[in-house]
């Protein structure tokens, strides 16, 4: 059969390709280009190479030493709301009703803080944890406790951590009790009938097939956390000093603070790029999980 | 291993006060013995699995008691009644390995490692699991997964009893046929009693020595599956049973003979007069009736067309408005569509509104 070469069809990709250079291309290139000059303002720019991504890597110059001291900082936060959200939120969800009315109550009062718009919860925290006029810090100061997160280095990263927890878990929670209702009854009746404790209910059952479900819930509560920005910078302005500095503060400081867009670029990238391996880990972690579910059904 | 009793037993989902005739499970009787291998057999929605469940526990019974050797054990949790129950569908628990799955039931129980290691090879042994003993279960297929479902019913010795809901569902036909005979071989090593749960007549009857047939919420018969054939208690066993299903036609009966539209048919046995007001039907298993040529003793009818089914022919005739199956002899050829029935009078039952009439020999 003879196809028919219709070259029209180019105009119909055209948009989205028009789109995507925009949105995507152009201003990624505009970045790798920024990473490769130092600027001194009035549009003037001279050409540096590798040299910022040479500083970055390098704690000894200014630039090495911030960003890597924000990159430790940041992979620190993440693993501490991972450790605490993810072990929560299956709490959280083992917990909650299996059916009735409370059920939608339950879930309601779970999705209110993930509604709410980030820098409304840093204001909120911002607000709550102040020791003259906050509750929470009012309360701790009159009960003797020394609280104030703008001088203190751990009250800060407490407000801080405790705000995402507040404001997180609820996600980890309601992908977790997805997992758990998919689950069907014959499980747990079975489980009745072998005699198995609450414990081995959990772990042989429960904990297994809510697998898929935390994966995704780590992934997405990891690369939320690791490009964190409003919350700590509405909070603590990434102080006091810069010990709730994170990644995207830094960044932030770099670029529009100091002006500095060669170094800021070569960051950004940098930045980017972890991001992407990051995901792409997950992605064949979880490709994988798939493939070994589907390789099992196909042998069915 | 226990005798199970059921007095009086009866449930409703809708709670103790709904209506009768609501009930998922009208109340019923029954005596099981220990060791024996029971099934359950009836269309969807007939209470079997119902039945099932109260046995195990799952569902609390809204009227009667259950008796495992003459103990109440009605009030009591799943857990408690030590029974063994197989799901329809495979349940695995997947971070275990195939060994560990079976293990299971013991060691929640606090069984000692050297008697579970023995129990679990045995049951592996007879399951043909060994090979697969120390691999994660959750790779296996799912014919493999219910053999494991299987072990782990199987695994527990001292079981009053072990129940299956439909557990051959998901296999394949080719190793269902494999996987039932090896649950009868496995009843004869064991010497467990053992329920069945199932709507499929070949699987309740290759399967179990008493075939308990439910139909909307009541036991319409229990007994031998040789019985169940040759001598249907109700209507409904006898289409429900056989394939073809036993023909039922309504029919004038008094003394030896049944009359269908003004033929008489004779009867082994005499039924004396029965009530006029009640329905009264004859069943006869199309195996037991046979076209031939048509002739002034033959109860004449019209056949509509022949099934052939391999080994058996069989043909669809219609007398008047009532219509038959019936054999086709080996090498009888249909000269056109008109043919005679001759009946097997020893196969010809009478039912006064869907029950079996006994008759005096």
């Amino acid at each position: 059969m003879d196809k028919t070469v219709n070259q029209k069809a180019w105009f119909l990709v055209l948009p989205v390709f028009l789109v995507v250079a925009f949105s995507a291309i152009l201003p990624l290139m505009t970045v790798v280009n920024y990473s490769m000059q130092d600027t001194f303002g009035n549009n003037q720019f001279f050409w540096n190479g590798v040299g910022w991504f040479k500083e970055l890597l390098d704690p000894s110059t200014d630039l090495g030493g911030r960003f890597l001291a924000s990159l430790g900082r940041n992979l620190f936060f993440s693993a501490v709301i991972l450790a605490i959200e993810v072990p929560l939120g299956i709490v959280v969800a083992l917990s909650m009703p299996r059916e009735g009315w409370s059920v939608a109550a339950c879930l309601v009062i779970l999705a209110l803080p993930l509604l709410i718009p980030w820098n409304v919860v840093g204001t909120i925290w911002q607000i709550f944890g102040r020791p003259d006029i906050g509750l929470l810090g009012y309360t701790l100061n009159s009960l003797g406790i020394n609280y104030n997160y703008v001088s203190n280095d751990f009250d800060a990263w407490a407000t801080v951590i405790v705000m995402d927890v507040w404001h997180w878990t609820s996600l980890v929670a309601l992908l977790c009790y997805a997992g758990l209702k998919s689950i069907p009854d014959a499980y747990y009746q079975a489980a009745q009938i072998d005699g198995a404790s609450r414990w081995a209910v959990f772990t042989a059952i429960q904990l297994p097939k809510m697998n898929r479900v935390l994966l995704i819930a780590v992934l997405l509560r990891f690369m939320d956390s690791f490009m964190i920005y409003t919350e700590p910078f509405v909070v603590t302005g990434g102080g006091p000093g810069n010990s709730t500095t994170f990644v995207s503060i830094e960044l932030v400081k770099i670029a529009l603070g100091q002006f500095d867009l060669g170094k800021a670029a070569a960051l950004s990238l940098v930045y980017n790029l972890i991001i992407l391996i990051v995901c792409w880990i997950f992605y064949t972690v979880m490709t994988n999980a798939g493939a070994d579910r589907a390789a099992k059904q196909g042998a069915a | 291993m226990a005798r199970i009793d059921l007095v009086d037993l009866a449930h409703s989902y809708g709670g103790n006060d709904a209506a009768p005739e609501s009930f998922a499970l009208k109340p019923i009787s029954m005596i099981w013995r220990q060791g024996g291998a029971y099934a359950l057999l009836g269309p969807s929605g007939c209470g079997k699995t119902t039945l099932l469940n109260l046995i195990s526990g799952i569902v609390t019974p809204s009227r009667g008691k259950i008796l495992f050797d003459g103990a109440d054990i009605t009030p009591l949790s799943t857990q408690k009644r030590n029974i063994a129950q197989v799901f329809q569908f495979p349940v695995i628990y997947d971070t275990m390995t195939v060994g560990q799955n079976l293990a299971f039931p013991l060691k929640n129980r606090g069984v000692p490692k050297a008697n579970i290691d023995a129990r679990v090879k045995e049951i592996a042994d007879l399951l043909d699991l060994t090979p697969y003993l120390k691999r994660k279960a959750t790779r296996l297929t799912a014919d493999a997964k219910q053999k494991i479902s299987l072990g782990r019913g199987l695994v527990r010795s001292d079981v009053a009893a072990v129940l299956f809901d439909e557990p051959l569902t998901v296999i394949d036909p080719e190793l269902k046929w494999q996987l039932r005979s090896k649950l009868k071989a496995l009843h004869r090593e064991l010497d467990l009693t053992m329920i069945y749960v199932t709507h499929d007549q070949t699987e309740a009857l290759t399967f179990a020595d008493t075939v308990v047939v439910m139909h909307d919420g009541r036991v319409v018969q229990s007994s031998t599956p040789a019985e169940l054939f040759d001598k249907p208690a109700h209507t409904f066993v006898g289409y429900f049973i056989g394939s073809p299903g036993m023909n039922i036609v309504p029919a004038e009966v008094s003394g030896r003979e049944a009359r269908i539209d003004g033929h008489v048919i004779g009867l082994h046995r005499n039924y004396g007069v029965l009530p006029s007001s009640a329905r009264i039907e004859i069943g006869v298993r199309p195996e037991f009736v046979d076209v031939a040529a048509p002739a002034s003793g033959l109860l004449s009818a019209t056949i509509e067309r022949i099934d052939d089914l391999g080994r058996i022919r069989f043909a669809r005739v219609r007398v008047g408005d009532a219509k038959f199956n019936a054999r086709v002899p080996p090498g009888f050829s249909i000269p056109d569509n008109t043919a005679g029935l001759v009946f097997d009078p020893g196969h010809v039952h009478v039912y006064a509104d869907s029950i079996l009439v006994e008759g005096i020999a």
